[in-house]
This record gives C-alpha cells, structure tokens and sequence, in this order.
C-alpha cells in the first residue's frame, strides 16, 4: 500500500518548494496553522500565497518572510481589525521606513476567487461571473476581463485557474490509507485540493476505519499527496467537533502584530522554537 | 433609556429588514443589525454567512464569518462556491448589507485602499464579496458611520457599484438612493440637517419632506445590549 501518511515535517519538506505557488485555505474554520507554521520553520522563500481570507496565519507567514505575492480577495483579521504585519509589507511610509520589499498583490472579490479555483479544478481557461461591472477591480488586477457572451448581448467578467503548485487544507480526521473526511463549514477545501498540483491535508487525527458522517465530506487518498497528523493543528482557528474557534487569541493578535518586536518574540516562542509533531 | 449614536444606528438597520426576507450578512454591525431584526420584528428573516451557513440563527453575536454556532444553527451549510454560485448569483437572496470605508453620492463603496492603490496610505481588507453582493442582491443595506472623511466627493477606490434600490444608515441618519443619487429622507433625534451636510463632502440632496426616526425602544435597547455582552 502505498505509503500516504508521512509526518508534518516530512510533508512539507517534500511538497512544499522555494518559488511555489501554495494556497492555504479554510474558511475560518479548519485553517492549518499547523503546516503554516512548519513552512516558516523550514525557510521556504519566494512563495506566492493564495487564500480567499488571509487571515492570521497569513500574517505570520508573511512576516516570517516566506512570501513574495499575495493572491487574495479580503485581507484581515475578521472581526477585529487589519492585518498589521502584512500591511508593513504593503504600505509604502512602513515599507520605506524598515526597508522590506513590498509585497506584490493581486486581487479578486471572493466570487472572483471561487471562480478561479473552480476553474482550475475544472480544467477550464476561465470562469465566468456576474461582478466587476463599473468596479476599480478590473483596472488594479488585470487578469480580471470582461468578456462578450457568446449567446446573447450580454458582457461578462471572467478571471483565469488558479492551480496552486501546492493546496494545504485541515481536516478532521483521515484513515490508514490517507482517504480523508471533513465537516461543518467547507469553505473552498475540495476545490483547492483538486486544483492544486499537489495536495497536503492535516488531519486532527488518523482512525483505523472513517466511521460514515451524514453531511461530511470525502476526499479520496488517490486525490491527495500526502496526510499528515497535526491534532490541534487548526488552532487558533477550529476543528468543528473537537475544539472551538479562539476568539480571544484572534483579539489578542491585533496588538501582537502591531508591534515589531512583540511579533519577533511571538513568534520565537510559539513557532520557531516549537516543533512539529513526528508522528 | 440613553442611547448611542452608534446603538441608534445599528437599530435603524434592523428596522429596514423586512420579516421572510433572504439576507446576505457581512460580520460586525450588519451581523448585529441582522440579528437584531431576527430577535424583534423579523423572526423569519434567512441570514446567509458567505462561509456557506443558510438560515443560521446564531444564539451569541459570531466575531467571525465561520464561528462553529453559525453553523451549528444553520438549516444547511453548503460549500463556499454553492453560496456564489447557487444562490447569490443564482438571484435568491434579497438583501445585501455591506459596510465600508468610504461612500459616494452614487452609493458606490471602498473598501480597498484609502490613497491611490499602488501606493496606499491606509491597505484596507479589499473586496470580499461586496461588488457581486451589491450587483446581485434585489436591495441593498449600507451601514457607515458618517462624516467627511467617510461620505466623500471622489472615492480613493471603487469596490462596489451603487445599487438602485439601496438605503444607507449612518450614525445621523437615513439616506436612500433616488434617481441615482443619495437622498437624505430622515434624521436621527437631535441631529440637525446642517450636522449632515457638514458630515458630508458633496452638496447633499435633502428629501422635502424630512423625517426623524423614532429613537431605539427599551425593547430594542436591551435586546441589542444583550446580543452585544453575550
């Protein structure tokens, strides 16, 4: 049997390359911090990062200094407030004043962004959708065009595939075999892994057999790279059925970041420093 | 009871929400507002989160879009792609409520960048899923603090189009779109229509028969106190 569970370590280690293009995704809801974390652990440079909602783990990253592009539709620590590490990358009086390269972006509205990653699972040139008319957002980005409809007088936007070297979701639970079981609220999870070149899903945990769940959802082995165990690995964001979201941390974030040096500290102590389970 | 210009604010969004309507919910104040209607005169109102919960009747204000009691509360939760797809742009959800940074006489929306976009005073959070929200609901609510830095000549960025049917309630008042353009209808108690101009960077058109909402209840009051300390 093929061998699909490996540790985090090795996972990221084989999956992840200097250059790639990795999408992190997870609605707020099953967020693999976890994988976030060991990318920056293992240096990874150059990475253009693609999520619909760079949150904090984004943030991390960013500031850990793995990432040249960002491709993202809302940007933001939902409910609290701005995301302050990446908008030092972004905004040019901080970007001046601690000379870090600016971050390059490009930016979709969420639909802009489903589309693109149903495309890309789909195999299709482009995705079409009713938005952008009259917006900015076709001028600052664009690959976002405006297309005649072969069918009636209508114009219609449509926006490339987005086939991410690497997809990284969570999930609850995977079997012996690497086959993969989700559920609450799925965000754009499957769509991201059949985009993707390749596929790592963190998992809370690895059972003998997947009991069936009504609602849930499966991702067949064959159809991801690798699995690996990370329990709590979603936290501070949550793994429906086995811890809830950390509100407080999320609140607590704001002014972490908002200071360089407490950041740098943070992230010695919970990420550097801490290592991966092996697993 | 006392009461906030912010409480005020949040109580007139609730009251534009009509009971049995299908809502597209944005988190913070609209999420206030929308469970606030949910709670008084609008108990069949749908509240649809853009992480995929429909119908969620949230027992404590969610601080994010995809809290667990979202989704645990929801009639169904669908994956993100079936909410844009299916049902925004499918044309079944009634009302959109949006927030941003800044509006314009048009009700057009920014909520990218305050300064030119290549090189931003301010990088905000960006679109989300206002431009297809405020092209692809039937009504849309906008919720935003006013003053002249918020209600501005020329937005710094266009993230979303003004809708025909739109209403905006700020902190002083109640606007609605009329012929295109953002006409005061209604004062808040106390607050003078030279308050709003002065709150305002463009002339603002003033309807000829102005009126003055009724101030937030003691139901009200204490319904959105108890959502907020939950």
């Amino acid at each position: 049997m093929p061998g699909k569970v490996a540790t985090m370590r090795d996972a990221v280690a084989d999956l992840v390359r200097d250059g790639d293009s990795v999408a992190i995704e997870g609605f707020t809801h099953l967020i693999s911090f976890a994988a976030g974390h060991e990318i920056i652990r293992q240096r990874r440079r150059d990475l253009t990062l693609c999520r619909m909602t760079p949150d904090v783990i984004y943030d991390q990253m960013i500031a850990g200094g793995v990432a040249r592009k960002l491709v993202f539709s809302w940007l933001g620590n939902p409910g609290v407030g701005g995301l302050n590490a990446i908008r030092r990358r972004i905004e040019p009086s901080s970007v001046a004043e601690l000379g870090v390269t600016p971050l390059e972006l490009e930016e979709y509205s969420h639909f802009g962004m489903v589309a693109r990653y149903t495309a890309g699972a789909t195999n299709l040139p482009f995705f079409p959708l009713r938005s952008y008319f009259e917006t900015d957002l076709p001028v600052a980005n664009p690959l976002i065009r405006e297309l005649a409809s072969p069918y009636d007088d209508g114009k219609i936007y449509v926006v490339p595939p987005l086939k991410p070297d690497v997809a990284i979701v969570h999930a609850q639970r995977a079997d012996r075999r690497g086959n993969v079981q989700l559920w609450g609220i799925l965000g754009i999870q499957k769509e991201a892994v059949l985009a993707a070149d390749r596929a790592l899903v963190t998992v809370e945990e690895i059972v003998d057999e997947l009991e069936p769940r009504p609602g849930a959802t499966v991702i067949p082995t064959w159809a991801i790279t690798a699995v690996a165990e990370a329990p709590r690995g979603a936290s501070p964001s949550y793994a429906h059925s086995y811890y809830d979201r950390d509100n407080d941390f999320y609140k607590a974030w704001d002014a972490i970041a908002r200071d360089r040096d407490e950041f740098k500290a943070w992230m010695e102590e919970h990420v550097l420093w801490s290592t991966a389970p092996t697993r | 009871m006392e009461h906030s210009a912010d409480e005020m604010m949040t109580v007139a969004a609730a009251r534009e929400l009509r009971d049995g309507e299908v809502c597209f919910v944005g988190i913070g104040l609209p999420s206030t507002a929308a469970n606030l209607a949910r709670g008084r005169h609008a108990p069949d109102v749908v509240l649809i989160y853009e992480s995929g919960t429909i119908g969620s009747k949230p027992t404590r204000l969610p601080l994010s879009i995809g809290d667990g009691d979202l989704a645990e509360t929801a009639d169904a939760v669908v994956a993100v792609p079936e909410i844009f797809n299916y049902w925004l742009q499918g044309g079944r959800i009634d009302v959109g409520f949006l927030g941003a940074a800044q509006i314009d006489r048009h009700g057009n929306l920014n909520s990218t960048v305050i300064g030119s976009y290549d090189a931003p005073k301010v990088r905000l959070p960006g679109a989300g899923g206002a431009p297809e929200i405020a092209r692809l609901t039937k009504r849309v609510i906008t919720i935003i603090r006013q003053s002249s830095r918020t209600f501005v000549d020329q937005l710094d960025f266009k993230t979303s189009l003004g809708a025909d049917d739109q209403v905006v309630i700020t902190d002083l008042g109640v606007l609605r779109r009329v012929d295109g353009e953002l006409t005061l209808t209604a004062l808040h108690p106390g607050v003078t229509p030279e308050q709003a101009q002065e709150a305002t960077a463009w002339e603002l058109k003033v309807a000829d028969e102005l009126e003055t909402s009724d101030p937030p209840s003691e139901d009200e009051l204490s319904l959105l106190r108890e959502l907020k300390s939950a």
